[in-house]
């Protein structure tokens, strides 16, 4: 390859709810599709162009990102939780709160809802309805109206959640 | 939380009690907060190229040329499909529409002119996403710009810009829809009250999953594989199959998970043509998913509508006898599914009120701007907008109170079911006693003193009232009052149950569910049915037309899976159950009558010891039949639900349009910055009733994201258009929908009256979301009161608009006058 030929792909390493994988990747791959393309995670949607929506939200180093706004190579060293990485055996109190308060309906939002609000759990284990809704201001839900999802967070915070 | 749910019920439902009616956890949940839901974009095939549309700069222009040999000297590109291309190898698709606007030719992508900005009018396939979108920047399109259109109402004046030359005009569909002696109602009218323009805005509910599909040709078998996300297959391969010269049965459609819908996956049908030609074309798979902005500019806005020269004639008591109108609706450029809008209103023509003398003149026009497709309340939202509106304007300027206005002229109780002036059967409800329930939940008895109290605070406080209905269950035949030689005519949909070998009941449907828990519900009706766990009834996630589990009406639209979905699901469970005790009474060798289901068991019922699991039922006919006296029934029941209908008299454009009327009464408090114009909703209640409610959770569910949706759509949501055709709100910055923080408090509650005209006393529901757009406008009038008297003659109110309404109320106080006092 000669000096000037652009780089067009690099190999990334990084660990994907908990397991660690080599992979190159073309530069200017969205994190969200390398996500849903190449590892075939597809639990992290897509809703728009733009950055507003949020259902592609996962956690970044703990931290609760857009993967739409994140490069796959800007997660080089990074640890990456989607939601297929949350439950366990069981589902997480915030997955069954969502589910016992109707807090999803199609389901398309729902994996980024779950990101943002665990992530603003995993700092504020107990929130108030105006701190969830603050947390969640950048993932849009067209389905429920946000009335189950908000009561959802707080409940689990209550520990409220079977 | 604040919100609170106070049910009552008004009647008991006739139907056994058991797990119908209570809110069984939806069991679709599992796979969704777990992020393995399977929606068409995740699924993938090997080799599959992926589709993308090369789209018009330009509002209208001609394309002198296009060309894609860079595109295709790109590697990794796989092929390309042109506006030529299409013209040769598919048909128009079908025209629902009479002359003029049956003469629209309408293509998978355009041919000859773009007519809206945004339209497809080439497409390039490629290795992948990335590069599929640089080819098509490759793609040279030459265009000539021409003159632009794009409000209705100047459309249709002469020396308009025509779209579409073999039209003659922009006209689509015009006609007079007249009931009652409306003449002489104005002559013995007290009072008539003229308002000389109103508008209801252009926005849709933008689901958040866009549109797409997984399409394979099967070469052998020349067949399609369709993996997508359409809300209404059966529509779509009406349309489909006739362009592309095949049957229907070359066109296999399936979905599963959908990520929501609300009208607007209804008119996927031109992209989807495209990608079959290209998988046929290219001999590989083909994956299309739309991008947020392509779908804000091309896809399936709501119908934007003007009310002209409205009068309404009122008695002194405040009865209203009667109004006429002249509405001219605007199509965008092609008539994917209209001028259907021009007809669907009039299945609440008269919206909740007991007018008899009408007279709307519809017009149908086409501009250039996206093509308008069914919208969550489709056409009849706007239409009991304007019945509202007439309301409210009314009682300001005759000084009538708003709420005993409603009240004298509801549809009263004892009416039902009530027969409207165009033949429509409201079929039950309580309407006064739903408008008593919201204002309850508002606090409507303390309104003046936290009026006062808003005073101190600088703020005027405003409440608004919405009533609206949901009609639901089409009879299709309604499209003959638009286009007499079409042959569409009832509704049906089907299902399958059956009992596999194991003793599982599977349960197979026709719809396309988008969230509203069809997997839950029709577990609940066959569970309590057959007699067993509700976890033993196994429902098909999705639809595919592979199961023959459909019909030409089948999908998941128009307020109708109560009805029809459900009625399909009880036929099968009955004729299932009807099954299972005539096996059990072949091995008991008993009369039929001695047997029951119950427990998860075929049993004599005055003997329980002798019960068969359904299992051995299961067994017999599909494993174990040898030796048995007689063919053992198959246990394996296909419905087709059929409501009852007629086709409307043509002439008088008269018949009962649809079977059930779910209700919703909004109300609503706002608060009004007089400085400003920013306003804030401080108190909300949502009050339905859709009959029986086989999951209330589920029911509640839908109450709530449809006043949502009107939410948005009163505050935030606009298609906003310049004068050259472009779209000034193409995403998610400038189209901004409601989010968390928006939402205001919000209390529900519901009436219960069953239908007496469906299986199970249930009524199609979930769009009753206009009642927000009406009590909105409603609040923000009754707050203007006090500061110039602005009436709201625009169904969208942002708070500049607000502003201007603060500073010149005259502007539309001007455009209301009562010509007979």
């Amino acid at each position: 390859m000669s000096v000037n030929e652009p780089i067009t792909s690099a190999v990334v390493t990084v660990t994907v709810n908990g397991t660690e994988g080599e992979h190159e990747v073309p530069v200017r791959r969205l994190l969200v599709h390398f996500l849903r393309d190449d590892l075939d995670l597809t639990g992290t949607h897509i809703g728009c162009d733009t950055g507003s929506c949020g259902a592609c939200t996962v956690h970044l180093d703990g931290v609760a990102v857009k993967s739409c706004a994140v490069l796959a190579v800007q997660a080089d060293g990074a640890t990456v939780m989607t939601v297929e990485g949350l439950a366990g055996e069981e589902l997480t109190p915030l997955q069954r709160s969502f589910h016992e308060h109707h807090g999803l309906q199609c389901g398309y939002c729902t994996p980024g809802m779950l990101m943002s609000a665990s992530a603003l759990l995993a700092e504020n284990p107990s929130p108030s309805e105006d701190e969830v809704k603050v947390a969640l201001q950048g993932n849009i839900c067209r389905c429920t109206g946000y009335w189950n999802i908000v009561e959802a967070v707080v409940a689990v915070g209550k520990g409220e959640a079977a | 939380m604040s919100t609170t749910e106070t049910t009552t019920a008004t009647e008991t439902t006739t139907l056994q009690k058991g797990y119908v009616g209570q809110s069984v956890p939806r069991r679709e949940d599992k796979r969704l907060v777990e992020g393995q839901g399977v929606f068409f974009d995740d699924v993938k095939r090997h080799g599959m190229g992926y589709l993308h549309f090369v789209r018009s700069p330009y509002a209208h222009a001609r394309i002198q040329s296009v060309d894609v040999s860079a595109a295709l000297a790109l590697p990794g590109v796989y092929g390309t499909l042109t506006g030529d291309e299409v013209a040769i190898l598919t048909d128009p698709f079908f025209q629902i529409a009479a002359d003029p606007g049956g003469q629209v030719k309408d293509y998978a992508l355009a041919v000859g002119k773009v007519r809206y900005l945004g339209e497809p009018v080439a497409a390039v396939v490629a290795e992948t996403r990335e590069l599929a979108r640089d080819a098509a920047e490759l793609v040279e399109v030459d265009y000539e710009p021409l003159e632009v259109v794009v409000d209705a109402r100047a459309s249709l004046e002469d020396g308009a810009p025509v779209l579409h030359e073999d039209c003659g005009g922009n006209l689509s569909y015009t006609g007079v829809w007249e009931w009652g002696d409306v003449d002489g109602a104005f002559a013995e009218a007290d009072h008539v009250v003229s308002i000389s323009q109103l508008h209801f805005d252009r926005f849709n509910s933008t689901p958040l999953e866009l549109d797409g599909a997984l399409v394979e040709w099967n070469r052998g078998t020349g067949q399609w594989a369709i993996t997508t996300n359409n809300q209404f297959p059966g529509f779509a391969v009406i349309m489909m199959a006739p362009a592309m010269r095949v049957g229907t049965d070359k066109l296999r459609m399936i979905t599963q998970d959908i990520g929501g819908g609300f009208g607007n996956k209804i008119t996927s049908h031109p992209q989807l043509v495209a990608c079959c030609l290209l998988a046929r074309k290219l001999n590989r798979p083909v994956q299309w998913t739309e991008w947020r902005t392509d779908f804000h500019q091309s896809m399936s806005h709501g119908n934007e509508r003007w009310f002209l020269d409205t009068e309404v004639a009122v008695q002194s008591d405040g009865t209203m006898t009667a109004f006429r109108t002249k509405a001219i609706d605007d199509a965008g450029a092609y008539l994917r599914y209209e001028p259907l809008g021009g007809v669907i209103w009039s299945q609440v023509a008269p919206g909740m009120y007991r007018w008899r003398n009408l007279r709307l003149e519809f017009t149908q026009a086409m501009t250039n701007k996206a093509p308008v497709s069914p919208n969550r309340g489709y056409s009849r939202m706007q239409h009991l907008w304007f019945t509202e509106r007439i309301i409210d304007i009314v009682a300001q300027e005759l000084g009538f109170d708003r709420v005993e206005l409603r009240k004298r002229n509801y549809v009263q109780p004892e009416d039902m079911p009530y027969e409207t002036p165009n033949g429509c059967v409201y079929d039950s409800g309580d309407y006064p006693r739903a408008l008593d329930l919201a204002l309850e939940l508002i606090g409507y008895d303390t309104v003046e003193q936290r009026r006062a109290e808003a005073v101190e605070r600088g703020k005027l406080l405003g409440v608004g009232i919405g009533s609206t209905l949901d009609s639901g269950t089409n009879n299709f035949g309604q499209s003959q009052l638009l286009n007499p030689e079409l042959q569409f005519s009832g509704n049906n949909e089907v299902a399958t149950v059956k009992l596999d070998i194991f003793g599982e009941i599977v349960v197979t449907l026709g719809t396309t569910p988008q969230g509203q828990g069809h997997e839950t519900t029709a577990a609940q009706v066959v569970a309590d049915i057959l007699g067993c766990d509700v976890d033993l009834v196994h429902v098909r996630a999705g639809h595919d037309s592979y199961w023959n589990s459909h019909a030409g009406f089948s999908g998941t639209y128009a307020s109708q899976f109560a009805v029809t979905g459900l009625g399909a699901v009880k036929g099968a469970a009955d004729e299932l159950a009807e099954q299972m005790k005539t096996l059990a009474s072949m091995v008991f060798q008993c009369p039929i009558e001695a047997i029951e289901l119950a427990d998860g068991f075929a049993r004599i019922a005055e003997n329980h010891e002798a019960a068969l699991p359904f299992m051995a039922l299961g067994a017999i006919p599909n494993a174990n039949n040898a030796g048995f006296p007689v063919d053992p029934p198959p246990m394996n029941a296909r419905f087709v639900f059929r409501p009852q209908f007629d086709v409307p008299d043509k002439e008088k454009k008269f018949g009962n349009l649809t079977l059930t009327y779910a209700m919703q009464i909004h109300a609503c408090v706002v608060e009004v910055d007089p400085e400003t114009g920013v306003y804030e909703i401080v108190d909300y209640a949502a009050v339905d009733d859709c009959g029986v409610r086989i999951n209330p959770q589920i029911v509640e569910g839908q109450v709530m994201g449809a006043t949502a949706h009107a939410i948005g759509a009163a505050m935030f949501e606009s298609f906003v258009y310049d004068d050259e055709g472009n779209l000034l709100t193409p995403n998610f910055y400038d189209y901004h929908v409601p989010h968390a923080l928006d939402m205001p408090p919000l209390k529900t509650s519901s009436v219960e009256s069953p239908s007496p005209f469906t299986p199970l006393g249930t009524k199609g529901m979930g769009e009753g979301g206009g009642g927000g757009i009406h009590c909105v406008c409603a609040a923000l009038q009754d707050a203007l009161r006090a500061a110039g008297g602005a009436l709201v003659t625009d169904s969208h109110n942002p708070y500049h608009r607000v502003w201007d309404m603060l500073r010149h109320p005259e502007r539309s106080r001007d455009t209301v006058e009562v010509v007979k006092q």
